[in-house]
């Protein structure tokens, strides 16, 4: 159960090497989480994930799960909601594609947005029906400030998380009432070995910064989280610049 | 989820009997709701029904909801509100005893007793809890220095256990030990007989005095709190230096007919009315940081300065003297959306230097908590899981949403735990599961009790999963 501070219990991730995600879980170990369980496809990063957060004190588990393959979603997520509740689950899986290749291999674009949003809305519906059931429990699903205007030099990866983010808000709209917490969480240009190699953009942040915002939100059960929160108001404001001058502003 | 969700509340007042719909549920801190089937019994067949048809995810028993934390919700499953089992069913007001049903509210039995020159053996510091309640949580008042909590005036009560048996249980066995203060985790108590307090009027003679800081209020209480049937203090938690721990102190006994002054007793009131004041309720949208460090610490400042330095004989109502924020409906809503958490906790005789510690750690921090509240507990009582026991407790509100207040409590419940003490189940809503061994010694044999008895968990709450209890 989650205590009066939103802080769970037991933890769902999705995409269980993703460095945001693994942040995430060891500052919620560090609080009150016993129970995380590491989704993913099955490697040695993920084990070895799973081996670390286990030297904090949690019982870990891992557990075999492809985004790609939604029709087995179903099977795989059950299995893990039938062991126990789970107070939280972060959809953290995602990949950023390679956007001047992409746009020469269509299908290479597809998976792009098969991942993050077709992967993600089957995941989190899975989710989200077990959660309901429960009567309880959060989905904190990572969005990005990418989604919330596609730019020239990465609309593929911006375009899949505008979907995905505007799912993850209706969402939260549809399970409102039911006991079940639909977080988004928009970070802008987080260091991570995803991003490993590109140029930094204004603002950028880390992952340990990502999973404080996370655990502030789980306590005042926000609906969206910027990090660092001054994006809010950065991306208000770039929503609204005309598209011609949009267009020319530096990546 | 906002503020707009239905409420258990919300449910009650509209009527929702049978309809078993699925609500959010809070406690009274409003703090981690979840939605569960809320049903209305309103026989002990329906109670007994309504056990044999919940699901995988079981159900709990809830009174008036004023546990402060999750111990009345159960998400997923089943919530019974028992408010509508509210029939008191015999009073001998000879021998002092009455035997109600568990949803009678302890507002209703004063109503109805009071004339007839009976108390409630203990009262909290509201009148609106339920008798299973009561018992649930064993809960203490201002006397239990003198006479214990609410179950040790418990004759018997009848309990509805997960086989679908009704049981009579008496003090001095395993189940009603395991039952007092057993979090509502045993079954459901459908009716107790009560052992009542004689009184000669409905006013208590109350005796004010201001203790200069916290050694000062402990030398105090220590010395005279023997003579009083209640006593409390209230205290200023952010007042710092010498001033650190100043307090109010407040002792009461019932006042006999001949303290009435004459006027009073030839007035048309009889000296046994009772007939407590109510104000407007609070409002239903506070804004967040309305009791911040400023504001609380002017109430406190204003709190203390108009108490009588010392004052002896005074008369006061009893809902004036023991519920002062009954007067306010939904007081709870002053904190606003993000809750509150209470936290009480007790430490032993002897162990005065962790109590020390710890207010100087609160002031330090400046915890905006106004009326928190020192007491001193008497024996402890037989329940496994119930709270009191001998020594110091202080009980404090504080906002939820307060940056870093969670590892701030985990901190304090070490000190607590390490010093033998504990905190109180009935207000908790973030216990550090691994702390409650320590805490509560007879935990094994509750927890062991209650696989023998409801070994499917068919009652079960958001308390029991969090802890595993």
């Amino acid at each position: 159960m989650k205590d009066a501070f939103g802080t769970p219990q037991s933890l769902l991730v999705l995409g269980g090497t993703s460095e945001i995600g693994l942040a995430t879980a060891r500052r919620l170990i560090a609080r009150r989480a016993r129970t995380v369980w590491l989704a993913g496809r099955p490697s040695r990063a993920l084990e070895n994930a799973a081996a670390e957060l286990r030297t904090l004190g949690a019982d870990v588990h891992t557990v075999a799960f492809d985004a790609l393959d939604p029709t087995a979603h179903e099977q795989v997520l059950g299995k893990i909601f039938a062991e126990g509740d789970i107070d939280m689950v972060l959809l953290a899986f995602g990949v950023l594609g390679d956007q001047a290749n992409d746009e020469a291999e269509p299908l290479a674009a597809v998976r792009v947005a098969q991942t993050n949003y077709t992967g993600a809305v089957s995941a989190s519906l899975v989710c989200a029906g077990a959660l309901q059931a429960q009567g309880h429990g959060s989905i904190v699903v990572l969005s990005s400030v990418a989604g919330e205007r596609a730019r020239r030099a990465n609309f593929i990866y911006g375009s899949s998380k505008a979907g995905l983010d505007a799912f993850a808000q209706g969402l939260g709209d549809a399970l409102h009432g039911t006991g079940v917490h639909v977080m988004v969480v928009r970070p802008g240009f987080v260091r991570t070995k995803m991003t490993a190699g590109l140029a930094e953009a204004p603002l950028a942040t880390t992952p340990e910064a990502v999973a404080t915002a996370i655990e502030q939100g789980l306590r005042r059960r926000s609906e969206t989280v910027w990090v660092p929160g001054a994006l809010r108001f950065v991306m208000s404001a770039l929503r609204h610049v005309p598209r011609p001058v949009f267009r020319r502003l530096p990546d | 989820m906002s503020a707009d969700t239905r409420t258990a509340e919300a449910a009650e007042a509209a009527g929702a009997v049978e309809a078993a719909e699925f609500v959010s549920v809070t406690g009274w801190g409003r703090t981690a709701p979840t939605t569960a089937r809320l049903l209305r019994p309103r026989t002990p067949g329906e109670v007994a029904a309504a056990v044999r048809g919940w699901g995988a995810r079981g159900g709990i028993a809830r009174g008036l909801g004023r546990a402060y934390g999750d111990a009345a919700q159960n998400a997923g499953g089943s919530v019974l509100d028992m408010t509508a089992l509210g029939r008191i069913r015999t009073i001998d007001a000879e021998a002092g005893l009455v035997v109600c049903d568990a949803g009678v509210s302890l507002h209703r039995l004063m109503e109805v007793l009071l004339p007839l020159g009976w108390f409630v053996p203990v009262t909290p510091g509201t009148r609106y809890v339920t008798v299973g309640g009561a018992i649930g949580a064993d809960i203490h008042g201002k006397n239990h220095h003198a006479h214990g909590s609410f179950s040790r005036h418990v004759r018997s009560l009848e309990l509805l256990t997960a086989d679908g048996e009704i049981l009579h249980v008496v003090p001095g066995t395993d189940l009603f030990d395991a039952t007092a203060g057993g979090m509502g985790l045993t079954g459901v108590i459908l009716s107790a007989t009560v052992r009542l307090h004689p009184v000669e009027t409905s006013l208590m003679s109350v005796d004010t005095e201001r203790a200069t800081d916290l050694d000062d209020l402990m030398a105090r209480l220590s010395a005279t709190d023997h003579r009083y049937r209640y006593s409390v203090a209230w205290i200023d938690l952010l007042a710092r230096g010498r001033a650190l721990g100043r307090a109010v102190l407040t002792r009461a006994e019932h006042a006999p007919l001949d303290a009435l002054p004459p006027r009073a007793r030839r007035s048309r009131r009889t000296p046994l009315d009772f007939r407590p004041g109510q104000l407007p309720a609070a409002p239903g949208f506070v804004p967040e940081g309305l009791l911040g460090r400023t504001t609380v610490g002017l109430f406190n400042e204003l709190w203390y300065r108009r108490a009588p330095r010392s004052r002896t004989g005074e008369l006061q109502r009893i809902s004036t003297y023991f519920h002062p924020l009954d007067g306010v409906p939904h007081w709870n809503r002053i904190y606003g959306r993000g809750g509150f958490v209470q936290y009480q906790f007790v430490v032993g005789y002897g162990h005065e230097e962790v109590l020390r510690r710890i207010v100087r750690r609160i002031s330090r921090r400046g915890c905006p908590s106004f009326l928190a509240v020192l007491k001193r507990f008497g024996e402890s009582d037989p329940g496994w899981l119930s709270f009191p026991m001998p020594g110091w407790t202080l009980a404090l509100d504080i906002p939820a949403g307060l940056p870093g207040l969670a590892a701030f409590l985990d901190e304090l419940d070490e000190e607590v735990a390490s010093a033998g003490g504990r905190v109180c189940l009935a207000k908790d809503s973030r216990l550090r599961p691994e702390l409650l061994a320590a805490m509560y010694p007879r935990l094994s044999e509750f927890r062991s009790l209650r696989a023998g008895l409801d070994p499917r968990g068919v009652f079960t709450s958001d308390l029991s999963r969090r802890l595993a209890l």
